[in-house]
């Protein structure tokens, strides 16, 4: 089960290496992000789209809020 | 939205997913960077000064105006030891000088933004509503600086060019 994280928890894990990926629409994304994130939009979340990501690598999902 | 997308990533057999729920609202809200055509430079936090000078509730008011005549500021921010804002002593209770506590003479509860507020919107904000200013504080209240209308236009107008 995926578990739920907090800011510093977030800082912490990109501080070890952990990828991250705004699941927003490529427009959003492109508006702003974080540092260092890439963009996987939640409708193309896929078995090849995953590719890009590292799996022995912690990975942080996030969108604009929790809304 | 991130909930769905961790459990779709587990379900593709990722084994250390985490969601960062409160996401990139939060993140900006605490004047961290972000990357964008809309990113930082975009943002209050961006051009706010942060060397606004700050005391505590209970320093006594003649004391922080000597402060004031010697760093040039007109505005103090009551801050507790977290630096969250309490209040703001403006002019008229530094041209007072009463002999009181800061917190006697604050204004409490001064309207606030985050850093991650628009730079445009803000401009805006502070014409119509004729400030000169407007304190940034991050999303659990602490103070980050005070960004002033004459700051924000110039920046405005670096943006444009």
């Amino acid at each position: 089960m995926p578990t739920p994280i907090a800011r510093e928890m977030v800082q912490q894990l990109i501080g070890e290496g952990a990828q991250l990926v705004e699941v927003l629409p490529e427009a959003e994304f492109e508006d702003e992000h974080l540092p260092g994130a890439i963009n996987i939009p939640l409708k193309q979340l896929d078995r090849e789209r995953v590719q890009d990501l590292e799996r022995g690598r912690p990975v942080i999902v996030y969108c604009y809020d929790s809304q | 939205m991130s909930p769905r997308a961790a459990s779709r990533l587990e379900s593709l057999g990722f084994e250390q997913v985490y969601d960062y729920v409160a996401g990139k609202a939060d993140w900006g809200s605490a004047g961290l960077p972000l990357e964008g055509t809309n990113g930082s430079e975009t943002r209050a936090g961006a051009h706010v000064r942060t060397d606004v000078p700050t005391c505590q509730p209970g320093d006594r008011l003649q004391d922080v105006c000597e402060q004031l005549d010697e760093s040039g500021w007109d505005t103090c921010f009551v801050v507790d030891q977290r630096r969250v804002v309490l209040g703001r002593i403006g002019r008229r209770a530094i041209g007072g000088r009463e002999d009181v506590f800061a917190e006697e003479a604050m204004a409490p509860g001064p309207s606030t933004i985050r850093p991650s507020a628009r730079l445009e919107a803000m401009v805006e904000r502070m014409q119509r509503q004729t400030l000169t200013n407007l304190p940034v504080t991050t999303s659990d209240g602490r103070l980050v600086g005070l960004l002033s209308l004459r700051d924000a236009e110039e920046a405005r107008r670096g943006l444009a060019d």
